[in-house]
């Protein structure tokens, strides 16, 4: 938090960098369709192959189909959430593949068969002790060491050779420009650079959301990128990847290949009250400074993406009827709105989130609306409707919380909850309608 | 500042400073009234209804908020000493109504809301004269009222009046107590370890009294503080400042 904010010392550069980075991505989506057939149309004219995937099993398969096709049993990967979505790990261990994460901390939480709880800092959960546990069990040859140095030094041995034997390389993407068909890799230890450009095949992941219109678009994300996700001025990497090897080149795979996911992007983009959600770019921010996230971590949220915004784009994704609970896993402080470098209204989305999991309705278009209901918070609101819309019971209620107070020992429910960790609240002697009586102010 | 002082403000009192803290509801009034406003406060005043809103059951808080804005006719200011409170009257109930019959009701009501300190020092401009002995307080900055109705200044430059006041910022005076309305018994034990740490905060600053303007956040840390036999005790600032500066 304290990084990141020396990046932004002043509030007011800070405005114009969000507002420009926040009108790029709200145009970019205003013309998706568009953007994504021209950089289909540019990456082909540039020999990048490109496969569109409605699902993450066709992900799936349209990546195993490659590597099938070039016999590639064993693969290096650079840092992908979308591979997270895909579970794409697990699907080619079963399909006879094996993938490595090369990513420092991708490759401690895979050594632990565990996921990533953070979209920018995956092994953030995990203490430098239990790196060193971990190193001196599953890696041959590593003695048991807490100096933070030795240990990257023994996971760049094993990673190094990898890198070399691999038959192909998987990575995300950060940016995609239509205008150039380049795709944009942000990374910070040159596992990136060394899964895309050593193998001799290349398949990048991307979401349908991650395209940019023009090359000039892409330097005010950046900025706010790097220094909302890391605190960093600038990422020690940059990859701008163009192409396949060229005739006479040196270096580079010798196909490169762009899998587009959907996997619901649509749904939300379709949805005018929540397809601001599609602004992100997977800085981290939301969860860094979010009280919840920063208490549970990511894995309590038990999804792909954790903090604020897995907790608007999880249940869409996956649909309210299963995820009703992640709208509600919010005491909506603003803290992430505050903090979000495009301006995504999270909390205006997790309300609009709340209100589609209560019931349905014709308009309301997220998936798995009404999933939520919950009968007898129904008949509760039901109950405070007519207790405020009303003056008389609502003094009735007021006096009732005089009567019973006292004896209501926070036994059950939402009492017990309240009084696990507070005193229960006790009615004042006097209201202040009482008071403004005894003054005599006027009424109208 | 005091060239566009009105003769007259609607003061909405807020369910939770009605029931349970109604002395800054009084303060309130008192602070309002000495800078010569007269004060109307409409007898059938509820609740924002924002508890409504938050949870997602819109109809329900469309019903309480309607009966609210019918109890507040005249172009006067609505002043309000709650800064979640007044952020739902001024920035919710435009969405709330959106594409009802009544939206051009709630945008003009919504431009009349006005969070009761912000209203005191930009509108009023109150020059506060302390009258109280000498002692230290801390500032818990609620979350709406600083997110949603850029609470900042306002507050402090208020107790920055008052000469015998000492002020004892929070280390993590920004960050949530916990409280989040329906939040706090959903997830009753993320809340607590929020609400711990929050109070664990002001024990570390020594004050005897933590002030907020939004009276949930204090039944909240009240709450949690009198749980653990911490000796700080929630006020609430209009509260404060009144009893600080009244004529005895």
């Amino acid at each position: 938090m304290a990084k990141r904010a020396a990046q932004f010392p002043d509030p007011a550069e800070w405005d114009a960098l969000r507002a420009l980075a926040a009108s790029i991505r709200a145009r970019t989506l205003s013309k998706l369709p568009a953007l994504l057939e021209a950089l289909e149309a540019r990456c082909s004219a540039n020999g990048i192959r490109v496969h569109w995937a409605e699902t993450v099993d066709d992900a799936n398969q349209i990546v195993l189909g490659i590597l099938r096709a070039h016999g590639a049993t064993r693969l290096v990967k650079g840092k992908s959430m979308v591979s997270e979505e895909m579970h794409l790990n697990d699907f080619l261990e079963e399909n006879g593949v094996e993938s490595l994460e090369s990513d420092l901390g991708e490759y401690i939480i895979q050594l632990d068969g565990e996921t990533p709880s953070h979209i920018i800092m995956p092994a953030i959960h995990k203490s430098r002790q239990q790196i060193a546990r971990l190193f001196g069990e599953k890696i041959r040859g590593a003695e048991y060491t807490e100096d933070v140095d030795a240990l990257t030094a023994t996971a760049r041995r094993v990673l190094r050779r990898k890198f070399f034997e691999a038959e192909a390389g998987i990575s995300g993407v950060n940016i995609a420009v239509a205008e150039t068909g380049t795709l944009l890799l942000v990374e910070n230890e040159g596992n990136g650079r060394m899964s895309t450009h050593v193998p001799p095949v290349h398949i990048a992941l991307m979401g349908i959301e991650k395209v940019v219109e023009k090359l000039e678009d892409v330097a005010p994300i950046l900025t706010v990128l790097t220094r909302s996700a890391t605190g960093q001025p600038v990422s020690t990497y940059l990859n701008l990847i163009g192409g396949p090897r060229g005739p006479g080149e040196k270096d580079g795979p010798a196909e490169v290949h762009l899998v587009i996911l959907d996997n619901g992007r649509s749904r939300i983009f379709a949805d005018e009250e929540v397809a601001a959600t599609l602004r992100c770019i997977r800085c981290g921010a939301c969860m860094n400074h979010c009280p919840v996230y920063t208490r549970v971590g990511g894995h309590a949220y038990e999804a792909v993406y954790p903090g604020p915004i897995g907790s608007i784009l999880t249940p869409q994704t996956e649909g309210l009827a299963g995820r009703h609970d992640l709208p509600h896993a919010s005491s909506l402080c603003h803290a992430c709105v505050e903090v979000c470098p495009v301006k995504i209204p999270i909390t205006q989305i997790l309300v609009t989130l709340r209100k589609e999991s209560a019931r349905a309705a014709p308009e309301f278009k997220v998936k798995g609306a009404g999933g939520g209901r919950d009968r007898l918070e129904d008949l509760a609101w039901a109950g405070w409707r007519m207790a405020h819309v009303s003056p008389l019971l609502y003094k009735a209620m007021g006096l009732s919380l005089r009567v019973l107070g006292p004896f209501l020992k926070g036994g059950a429910g939402p009492l017990r909850a309240w009084t696990q960790a507070r005193t229960m609240p006790r009615r004042a002697p006097r209201t202040l309608h009482d008071f403004a009586r005894e003054k005599g102010l006027p009424d109208a | 500042m005091t060239a566009g002082k009105p003769e007259a403000v609607y003061f909405f009192g807020t369910c939770v400073v009605d029931l349970f803290f109604p002395e800054a509801g009084l303060g309130g009034i008192e602070l309002l009234q000495r800078e010569g406003v007269r004060v109307v406060f409409p007898r059938g005043q509820t609740c924002c209804a924002q508890p409504a809103f938050n949870c997602g059951y819109h109809e329900e808080a469309r019903a309480v908020a309607r009966a609210q804005m019918a109890l507040f006719p005249k172009p006067l200011p609505v002043v309000v000493p709650s800064g979640s409170c007044a952020g739902m009257m001024k920035h919710h109930y435009p969405d709330l109504f959106e594409g009802t019959p009544e939206h051009a009701m709630a945008v003009a009501f919504a431009s009349r809301v006005h969070e009761l300190t912000q209203f005191l020092v930009d509108v009023l401009g109150v020059r506060l004269t302390d009258r109280g002995g000498k002692t230290t307080v801390t500032w818990h900055s609620s979350c709406h009222g600083l997110r949603e109705m850029g609470l900042e200044t306002e507050p402090k430059a208020l107790l920055a009046q008052l000469s015998n006041v000492t002020v004892v910022p929070l280390e993590r005076e920004r960050e949530c107590c916990g409280f989040g309305g329906t939040f706090s018994v959903r997830y009753p034990d993320i809340s607590a370890a929020m609400v711990a740490d929050k109070i664990a905060d002001v024990a570390s600053t020594g004050a005897p009294t933590v002030l907020s303007a939004d009276a949930a956040c204090l039944l909240n840390i009240g709450g949690a503080l009198e749980k653990a036999g911490a000796a700080a005790r929630p006020m609430h600032l209009a509260e404060f400042l009144w009893q600080r500066t009244r004529e005895r």
